[in-house]
């Protein structure tokens, strides 16, 4: 009986993958991205009644139809209502918790499978795997969403040995695991999963905020992978088909995570390893002193600068996105324009807390995405500049990374100092994440308008519908 | 190893380059709607926590199921919710965006 069940249910599966990657492949363009994730969310949809379906009316073996459906709604419930009513500038850590819940989800399909299939090396390998890279996955996202939220300091935390203590605690962790599968005993498992639970939280501590967009990245590319895992573990038991939809969604999930934060990674000129391991901002770089004095300006007369400019380029950073001073930038935008001023946005690829932090902001508060230009879009434009407003931003516009010698050396930044003129809105005279002087606020061109993005920017604005 | 193992690894292998294919011609403008776009993608997990949660017996199994299929659950719809909600302010015919 129900011969045609299964087939149909296999055809849902692959229906449902196609959907993901046309999903994601709608994502090259702003026009076709949101068409793409809608589809890709009535595939998911599908597979997810599909796969309860079946259970309950095919395989006969499998039961708590009852706690799934309540798991299923309480889960989705709680997903669908905290992403609804929390702020867009919360994006960042939104999208490490929800990660952090996949990497969870892996790891405990792992340990059910690892409690109830232990004597089967295949399975117990790969689950073993999963639940290694699902438990590290969740720890570290928690981490990061702590970090994110305020919640915890952003800065680097780093303690002596902190390197060969994360390895230990790793290899023991994994030991426990294999242990348990070696000797069959289920007992082993626990240790197994504190430990890595606990390398997981250990590996976030030391990578600090302005570091986020490659640690963020990573864990979804991670996550990815754990899936992928199970997905390979549970080929072989009931309802295989489901096993190879999360080996496929697994691993291009994987794929693209990877190739992202390896992105992310070069954009700072820096090897993965190094952002990981680095502790990058953990200690103040000492000694170099810059020659010059920062100078103050006031609003009036930035005003009065970029009234009477012919171009003007903004140059965000974190900064604008914790002052929230995104609508406040496309009112003085649209004043410029409104008297002539061409005005266009440069944006560096690690600007903010994650890949692409700026162009989301900006979106938010209505700027068109072709005022929008990549660092090597807009590199030769500089020098053309009449004005160039720095929102926010440090080490990404620090001139210091073209000298030999710099912390920064060799970091792809915004040449902003080649502009005739730089105006740097900034709440002090600190130093940026990675506690370098920034020679850019010392030169001959660069003004500084102290004080907060949102409330300095609203100035300008003020000072331009005056005029 | 099993034959079921070897073409989900010739499956794989496949997928990865799909994934390296499809996301290199990404630009940069998108790369947040990317990440939360697979974020909700790698949400599959959930089919594999109903089938963990299915195949739980004693109490205990039927625990750790159960927390994988709320986690799956909150990281497809809060991935998705997130993802729209970012393309929504992309959309050029919707110009508000941001309050849900």
């Amino acid at each position: 009986m129900n011969d045609w069940v299964s087939p149909a249910v296999d055809g849902v599966y692959v229906l449902a993958v196609i959907f993901f990657i046309l999903g994601l492949r709608a994502m090259s363009s702003p026009e076709t991205a949101r068409r793409g994730i809608v589809q890709a969310g009535a595939a998911m949809l599908v597979a997810v009644a599909v796969t309860f379906l079946t259970l309950t009316t095919l395989h006969a073996g499998l039961t708590n139809f009852g706690l799934i459906a309540i798991g299923v709604v309480v889960g989705g419930g709680l997903g669908w209502y905290w992403a609804r009513v929390v702020q867009m500038t919360a994006m960042p850590q939104m999208v490490a918790v929800f990660n952090g819940m996949g990497g969870g989800a892996a790891g405990a399909i792992a340990a059910v499978e690892l409690l109830t299939n232990l004597g089967n090396p295949t399975t117990a390998g790969l689950s073993l795997a999963g639940a290694v890279i699902g438990s590290v996955s969740i720890a570290g996202s928690v981490i990061a969403f702590l970090k994110l939220q305020g919640w915890m300091r952003s800065k680097p935390i780093v303690f002596p040995g902190q390197q060969p203590v994360n390895l230990a605690v790793l290899a023991i962790g994994v030991g426990f695991g294999a242990f348990a599968a070696l000797r069959v005993e289920t007992l082993w498992l626990l240790p197994f999963f504190l430990l890595l639970l606990g390398f997981g939280v250990l590996m976030a501590l030391p990578i600090g905020g302005a570091d986020m967009p490659v640690v963020i990245s990573l864990f979804n590319a991670l996550t990815g992978i754990a899936v992928a895992l199970d997905g390979f573990a549970l080929v072989n038991g009931p309802l295989g088909d489901a096993g190879y939809a999360m080996v496929i969604a697994g691993t291009l999930v994987g794929a693209a995570g990877s190739l992202l934060t390896i992105l992310m990674a070069r954009a700072m000129n820096r090897s993965v390893g190094n952002v990981l391991f680095g502790a990058f901002g953990a200690t103040e770089e000492a000694g170099v002193a810059v020659e010059g004095q920062m100078k103050p300006i006031e609003a009036d007369d930035v005003a009065v600068m970029m009234a009477y400019a012919n171009e003007v380029i903004v140059a965000p950073g974190y900064g604008m996105a914790v002052a929230q001073a995104q609508q406040k930038v496309k009112e003085l935008a649209d004043l410029l324009e409104a008297k002539g001023v061409t005005v266009k946005f440069a944006i560096h690829p690690v600007a903010g807390r994650m890949p692409g932090h700026m162009n989301v902001l900006l979106a938010e508060a209505g700027i068109p995405y072709d005022r929008l230009f990549d660092r090597d879009e807009i590199d030769d434009e500089f020098p053309n500049a009449d004005v160039v407003l720095v929102i926010g931003a440090n080490d990404v516009v620090n001139p210091a990374a073209r000298r030999a010698g710099s912390a920064l050396q060799g970091m792809p930044i915004l040449d902003v100092d080649r502009a005739k003129n730089v105006i740097v809105i900034k709440r002090g005279q600190g130093k940026g994440f990675a506690g370098i002087e920034n020679e850019l606020f010392y030169r001959d061109n660069c003004r500084m308008l102290y004080g907060d993005a949102q409330a300095e920017v609203g100035k300008l604005v003020a000072a331009l519908k005056k005029s | 190893m099993a034959a079921d193992l070897w073409t989900a690894l010739f499956i794989a292998i496949l997928a990865a380059f799909v994934g390296y294919e499809v996301i290199s011609r990404v630009p940069v403008l998108l790369h947040t709607p990317l990440m939360s776009g697979s974020n909700f993608i790698h949400g599959i997990v959930l089919v594999g926590a109903i089938v963990a949660l299915g195949i739980a017996r004693t109490t205990l199994e039927e625990a750790i199921g159960l927390v994988a299929v709320v986690m799956g659950a909150m990281n497809v719809t809060g991935g998705y919710v997130v993802t729209e909600r970012i393309l929504a302010m992309f959309d050029r015919s919707k110009r508000k965006g941001g309050a849900p």
